[in-house]
């Protein structure tokens, strides 16, 4: 049984403070326009945004742009100053002219595209990075599709399928995303088809609307992460209570199973977070030990993060891990057989109950 | 509400947004002005007074209704005039902030209200809203944002809606629209800044719209699987009836204020576990009329509040409450009960007479969720 390191920043946080810290010295800054499907009007949100910053006089520029283009979009880009390709075979954001043009601003439209073999970089995220480092705010768009770790998921809804990706941890640096919401119908209207009445009517929108939930959570993510980095660098207080986050606690005793099952379908339910913990205690019997493996396997078998502490004082490294995590509820087992009476200053669950501040405690029988 | 009535019923849609200045109104008209161009009627039958120079030019070519004046205290509001929007019967009528309490003379309270008697009458309504109104999410944003929502709306109004937008901006984007006088007139600006518009609460805020809204949109494709027959036969099925993982969570009133922070979290987790939800009140007394007149009235409020949040309530008698609310969980199927943290010292302790102990000591073979008093715990700044 391997005892967890005491929590540390996550991989993310640590890669986000670092582009910041090299971004900040040039005050650049890359927002992203996030949207669930092509048509919900990405591009029109991000350029009129460019639009607006121009006419408060910063130094706009329009590096690449989609082909194909809305009435409204071609309307907005005619009021902002583009960046022409290279050349015909060479199409796409030409990186040294904007290099050279240095503009405070460049609109990318979109961040997942492959460059033309000839060019410097494989990928545009990797010349949006270098126009980064050279002081240049970016505005960009996205779709789902796009985002690596969702393209399996996009395409077993659409059967859309892309080669051209961009990691998602180049999101979660972002200094900015903004979800473009557009309901199902309306933005299959925008693609030409005929408008059905508010909510969900067919089938296609519902697979939409499938996409449209993933969006809206994969920009809460990244907004869960903004607002942690953010408290951590202003030294406030961590934000309790925006996420639902659930700790299961486990015992040898306890009824886990059960626990972990239940954990499992909140987490599901609320879209939240879960935790299963064990606090290592000496003295267990070999078959103690074993059963305790089992529940914690059976719980990183469901894709569950699992964490085993060493305390003498479980009430208080529960608590510890708990405002850690910033748990919204704590699951705790508690044995029906014990007399009650002798350990009232002692029991572990109605101190428990006592000492968590701001968290639910849910009591399972064992 | 029977069936009838809700073919009857007319759809609404909800602009969902974290603060004033995100662009809910913005957005709405905006989509108004697209649905007037595909030949829909559509009119504004309330718009804020104060709106954003933007906002007035979104509103161009839109008719607007005349609103109601009602006097109150030597002083004119003006409201929605729900008569005259039923009167002129649009196919959509956009009225703005969702959450609005009428003044005093009107004949409803809310807008709320209002707005059902549109759907009612047979109109579309498209309607703004921010996250922090959401009646189950009070304590919560207390805890989260040290602020105490004064109006409210029922989820159920809102999870009724046929669709919800979320309206999304980032705080800088925000916070730089307000400094630039945007949003409020010059001398709100400072207080606005260093009160609700602190970059953690609208980042906080922000969130929970996203997923509140991503909840919403979840909702909405639960229901469409349940009434297509495509989705059927093609959708898990996670909630079938009779399912041993259905929950059913019962929620134990006191006269202790803390009883409402207890209704709205079992609102808001039974609606997340597709749960339902009893809220009991036990009597120690042989009859209700027997309890002090101040006792009573606090439990009536208490009880007529879960009604309001379409909960089945019971009151029933009882010497040993916790006894008689675990009883009463066995011989209802409940799994969960959700029961307000106790406030008893040691003497209580030691004299035995801890609720949450006893009701945690007898309930074998149920669940106890002891809720926190999210108002103890001390917001960010």
């Amino acid at each position: 049984m391997r005892i967890s390191d005491p929590v540390r920043p996550s991989p993310e946080r640590l890669l986000k403070q670092v582009q910041a810290e090299e971004n900040k010295r040039w005050g650049a800054r890359l927002k992203i326009f996030l949207g669930y499907a092509p048509g919900v009007g990405k591009s029109y949100r991000m350029l009129d945004e460019a639009r607006r910053r121009h006419e408060r006089g910063e130094d706009v520029v329009v590096g690449a742009i989609q082909d194909q283009q809305s009435e409204d979009v071609k309307a907005l880009l005619q009021k902002l100053e583009s960046i022409p390709s290279q050349s015909e075979e060479h199409a796409g954001l030409d990186l040294d002219a904007v290099l050279r043009r240095a503009p405070q601003v460049c609109v990318v439209d979109p961040l997942g595209a492959e460059n033309p073999a000839t060019s410097r970089n494989p990928h545009r995220w990797q010349d949006v990075q270098e126009l980064l480092r050279s002081g240049i705010s970016v505005l960009t768009s996205v779709n789902l599709l796009h985002v690596e770790e969702y393209r399996e998921k996009v395409q077993a809804i659409t059967g859309k399928y892309t080669t051209e990706t961009i990691p998602k941890s180049f999101l979660l640096a972002a200094d900015d995303i903004v979800i473009v919401d557009v309901p199902a119908d309306l933005c299959l209207a925008r693609s030409g088809e005929k408008l059905t009445s508010i909510g969900i009517s067919n089938a296609r929108e519902r697979k939409l609307s499938e996409l449209r939930e993933l969006a809206l959570l994969l920009t809460a993510e990244v907004v869960d992460a903004q607002l942690e980095t953010y408290v951590h660098a202003h030294g406030i207080q961590p934000v309790f209570g925006t996420h639902e986050r659930f700790l299961v606690c486990i015992t040898p005793e306890s009824n886990a199973k059960a626990m972990i099952q239940s954990g499992i379908r909140n987490k599901e339910r609320f879209q939240g977070e879960l935790y299963v913990l064990y606090i290592h205690r000496h003295g267990l019997s070999c078959e103690e030990s074993a059963r305790v493996e089992t529940y914690l396997q059976a719980a990183r078998n469901a894709g569950t993060t699992t964490e085993i502490l060493q305390s003498d004082d479980p009430v208080s490294a529960i608590g510890e891990f708990a405002t850690q995590k910033r748990i919204t509820q704590i699951f705790i087992g508690h044995g029906s057989h014990d007399n009650w009476r002798d350990r009232l200053f002692g029991d572990p669950v109605l101190r428990l109950i006592r000492a968590s501040d701001g968290i639910d405690v849910r009591v399972f029988p064992q | 509400m029977s069936e009838s009535d809700e073919t009857q019923r007319r759809k609404l849609k909800v602009y969902l947004g974290y603060a004033a200045g995100v662009g809910k109104t913005f957005q709405m008209l905006s989509d108004a002005q697209a649905a007037t161009q595909r030949g829909l009627d559509v009119v504004i039958a309330y718009f804020e007074p104060h709106a954003r120079p933007d906002t007035i030019a979104q509103a161009a070519g839109l008719e607007m209704l005349p609103r109601r004046q009602i006097e109150y205290r030597n002083r004119v509001f003006n409201e929605m005039d729900t008569d005259a929007t039923l009167r002129r019967k649009p196919d959509i009528a956009l009225v703005d902030e969702l959450a609005h309490t009428n003044v005093p003379g009107s004949e409803r309270s809310k807008r709320w209200e209002d707005v059902q008697v549109l759907l009612e009458a047979g109109i579309e309504v498209w309607t703004t809203m921010n996250v922090q109104h959401l009646e189950s999410l009070y304590d919560q944003i207390w805890q989260v944002t040290g602020i105490q929502v004064r109006e409210t709306v029922p989820d159920w109004v809102v999870r009724r809606a046929a669709e919800i937008v979320a309206v999304d901006v980032t705080p800088d984007a925000l916070l730089n629209r307000l400094k630039r006088g945007a949003i409020y007139k010059p001398e709100v600006i400072e207080k606005a800044l260093s009160g609700f518009f602190k970059t953690s609460n609208l980042g906080a805020l922000r969130e929970m719209t996203l997923r509140q809204a991503a909840h919403e949109v979840d909702l909405r494709q639960t229901a469409y699987d349940e009434t297509s027959d495509a989705g059927l036969s093609t959708a898990p099925s996670q909630d079938v009836p009779g399912d041993a993982a259905k929950e059913r969570i019962l929620i134990v009133v006191t006269a202790d204020p803390s009883t409402a922070m207890l209704i709205r979290r079992g609102r808001r987790v039974a609606d997340y576990l597709h749960a339902d939800c009893i809220a009991l009140f036990v009597h120690r007394t042989p009859t209700v009329t027997e309890l002090p007149a101040e006792e009573r009235h606090t439990l009536e409020k208490h009880l007529r509040f879960a009604r309001s949040l379409q909960m089945e309530t019971r009151v029933v008698a009882g010497i040993d409450i916790a006894r008689t609310v675990v009883e009463f969980a066995r011989s209802h199927q409940v799994t969960q009960v959700f029961v307000a943290p106790s406030r008893g010292g040691l003497r209580e302790r030691l004299l035995g007479r801890n609720f949450v102990e006893n009701i945690v000591r007898l309930a074998e073979d149920l669940q106890v969720t002891v809720v926190a008093d999210r108002s103890r715990r001390p917001a960010s700044s």
